[in-house]
C-alpha cells in the first residue's frame, strides 16, 4: 500500500501557527495563487469567513469556495506594542478588522501604510503576502 | 420554590509570586469561607474546582485541592471559562442544589499565574484566542479590548481620558482594600505624561494604565440549600439570577464591537429570572480587565444607554456615592485577576456588601447587587444578581 501524504499546509499559515492540518487547507492553495477565499454552503448559501468545511446553519459539508473581493470597510484597529512569543521582530503592527461584502475579514494592515492613513471607515482589500521562511497570510491595504 | 443561597465567603489577598503551591494558595480562601459559614469541611457534600489550565503544571487539579482542604470522599470536579470560570462554578452549583443533588457546595476559584515562567507566560498569551485564525497575526488579550475600545470611541466619541478616569475611580477604591495588588493612587495626570508609566503605549488606543495586572490568589464560595442556609447563615444572600451566553470566539464572526453581546444576553436572563431591570441594582461588580470593558459594561448591564457610559463615568455616578456604584473594592484593575479566582472574588464583594460588611467600601444599604463576570475576549459572559431578606 502506498505511503498516504499528509496534507499539512495550513502549517504554513501566518508568522506562527499552532494549526497544521484542516479540512480547508485549500485556503493555503488559494492564497499562494493570489486569492483570499472563504466558503459558502452549497445547501443552505450561507457564507464563511474565515472559510468552513462545515455548515453551522444547515449541517450540510458541501462546500463551494467562494473569493473575498472588492472593497472593505475598515470596522476596527490597534496598534500593537507588544507581541506574543515569535512576533518580537515584528513589532509594532497594525491588527483589524474589515467589513467586506458577505462575510468580516480578520487580519493585519499592511507594514506600508502609515499611522495617519490608517483610520476607522477607510477602503481596504485583503490581499495575500509572502512571508519569511515560506510562509504565507494575507494583510490589508488601502483599495 | 425553595431558594438558593451564598452563606460562606473567602479570599487570598491576590499578589505577584504567591509563596506556596496551588493547594496551599486554595486553602486561603477555602478556610476564610468555610469559617464565615460556621461550617466544617464535613458540612460540604461536593466540590467545584475552577482555574484556567493553561497555567497549571498540575494536572486535574479538582482531586489534588478537593483533598487538601479535607473534601474526601465528598465528589469534586474541575471547571473552566477562562476568567469567568468561577462564577460558570457559581451556576453549576446553583443548579445542583436546586436540582437536589447536594444542599452545600463549595466553589473554589483559583490562579497561580507564576507558577509558569515568563517565557511561557508570553507563549500562551498568542493562543489566548482563535489559535487556526487568529493568532497567526500575532493577537493579544489588550489588543482585542484595543479592538472594542477603538470601536467604541469611532462610534460614540469616547475618549482615551474616559477610560483613564475608569481607571482613577479603580485605583481610589483599590487604596482601601487589602486585599489588592495594586493599592496606589492613580492620577489622570499620569496618563497625560508621556513619562509616566501609566501612559505607556501597549496596544492602541489602550495603555498600560487601562490594563489590569497578572496576580496568584484564590477565591471560595459557599453555596447551600435554603434549609441549610437557615440551618447556619444569620444573613444568607439568595441568588435571584443567574444568566449565561457565549459566542463566536473570531472577531469576524461577530456583529458587535462597541459592546459585548454576552454580556447583553446574560443580563437579560438574569433580570428575567430576578424579576428586576437594570434600575433595581443598588451595587455591581464589572469584569474590568481593561478599562474599557467596565465602560461597555455600563452599557450592556442597561446601567447607561449604548454610548452614554461616558458620561456615568464623568459624573462619577459609578462611585461609591453615585447612583449605581460599581467595582468599589478597585475591580480587577487593583485587585488584579488571577484568573479562575476573579468570578468568585466579585462575588464575595457583593455579598459583603449586602450583609454591610464591606467595611470602608460599603455602599448606602444595598438590596440587590450584581456581578458582571466575562471569560475570554466576551467570549463567555455570566451575570448573577444576589439579594438578601
Ligand atoms: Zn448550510
Amino acid at each position: 500500500m502506498a505511503k498516504q501524504e499528509i496534507d499539512d499546509r495550513f502549517k504554513k499559515f501566518g508568522t506562527v501557527s499552532f494549526t497544521s492540518i484542516s479540512k480547508v487547507n485549500d485556503f493555503i492553495g488559494y492564497l499562494e495563487k493570489g486569492q483570499v477565499m472563504g466558503t459558502k454552503c452549497k445547501k443552505c448559501g450561507m457564507t464563511f469567513f474565515p472559510p468552513r468545511a462545515d455548515c453551522s446553519g444547515c449541517l450540510s459539508s458541501d462546500m463551494d469556495w467562494m473569493e473575498v473581493t472588492g472593497e472593505g470597510t475598515l470596522l476596527t484597529f490597534s496598534k500593537l506594542q507588544y507581541g506574543p512569543v515569535g512576533f518580537e521582530g515584528e513589532l509594532p503592527y497594525t491588527i483589524a478588522l474589515a467589513q467586506f461584502k458577505d462575510v468580516k475579514v480578520f487580519g493585519r494592515m499592511s507594514k506600508e501604510l502609515s499611522d495617519a492613513d490608517v483610520v476607522v471607515g477607510m477602503k481596504v482589500k485583503a490581499l495575500p503576502v509572502q512571508l519569511a521562511n515560506g510562509k504565507i497570510s494575507y494583510e490589508f491595504q488601502k483599495a | 420554590m425553595a431558594r438558593v443561597a451564598i452563606i460562606g465567603v473567602g479570599q487570598s489577598k491576590f499578589v505577584r509570586g504567591y509563596p506556596g503551591s496551588i493547594r496551599e494558595l486554595a486553602f486561603e480562601a477555602f478556610r476564610e469561607a468555610v469559617q464565615d459559614a460556621k461550617m466544617t469541611s464535613k458540612d460540604i457534600d461536593a466540590s467545584i474546582i475552577c482555574s484556567a489550565p493553561e497555567y497549571d503544571k498540575q494536572r486535574s487539579p479538582a482531586g489534588v485541592i478537593a483533598e487538601y482542604l479535607g473534601l474526601t470522599p465528598q465528589p469534586t470536579f474541575y471547571l473552566e471559562t477562562v476568567c469567568s470560570s468561577s462564577s460558570t462554578g457559581l451556576k453549576v452549583a446553583y443548579s445542583m442544589v436546586k436540582a437536589g443533588l447536594h444542599d452545600a457546595i463549595c466553589v473554589l476559584g483559583f490562579q497561580k499565574m507564576s507558577e509558569i515562567t515568563s517565557a511561557e507566560s508570553q507563549e500562551r498569551m498568542g493562543r489566548g484566542a482563535d489559535i487556526q485564525w487568529e493568532s497567526p497575526f500575532g493577537t493579544m488579550m489588550p489588543a482585542y479590548y484595543a479592538l472594542h475600545a477603538r470601536a467604541h470611541m469611532a462610534k460614540y466619541g469616547t475618549t482615551e481620558e474616559d477610560l483613564a478616569l475608569i481607571r482613577v475611580k479603580a485605583a481610589t477604591y483599590g487604596q482601601i482594600n487589602d486585599r489588592a495588588v495594586y493599592q496606589k493612587p492613580v492620577t489622570l495626570e499620569m496618563f497625560k505624561n508621556p513619562q509616566d508609566n501609566m501612559a505607556g503605549p501597549v496596544a492602541s488606543p489602550l495603555r498600560v494604565g487601562d490594563c489590569c495586572a497578572n496576580a496568584d490568589g484564590s477565591s471560595c464560595i459557599i453555596v447551600a440549600s435554603e434549609e441549610k442556609a437557615k440551618v447556619f447563615s444569620e444573613k444568607p444572600v439568595w441568588i435571584l439570577g443567574v444568566g449565561a451566553a457565549s459566542t463566536a470566539v473570531n472577531m469576524a464572526g461577530r456583529d458587535l464591537f462597541s459592546g459585548l453581546t454576552v454580556a447583553v444576553e446574560a443580563s437579560k436572563t438574569a433580570y428575567k429570572m430576578a424579576g428586576i431591570s437594570s434600575r433595581d441594582v443598588d451595587v455591581a461588580e464589572v469584569h474590568d480587565c481593561f478599562t474599557i470593558a467596565e465602560m461597555m459594561a455600563y452599557e450592556n448591564l442597561g446601567f447607561a444607554k449604548p454610548g452614554e457610559g461616558k458620561d456615568l463615568i464623568r459624573a462619577k455616578e459609578t462611585y461609591k456615592e453615585g447612583s449605581i456604584p460599581v467595582n468599589v473594592d478597585g475591580g480587577l484593575l487593583s485587585k488584579g485577576h488571577p484568573i479562575g479566582a476573579t468570578g468568585g472574588s466579585q462575588l464575595r464583594t457583593i455579598v459583603l456588601q449586602l450583609r454591610g460588611e464591606a467595611g470602608q467600601m460599603q455602599v448606602s444599604n444595598p438590596e440587590i447587587g450584581l456581578v458582571h463576570n466575562i471569560g475570554g475576549v466576551g467570549l463567555y459572559g455570566n451575570v448573577t444578581i444576589l439579594g438578601r431578606d
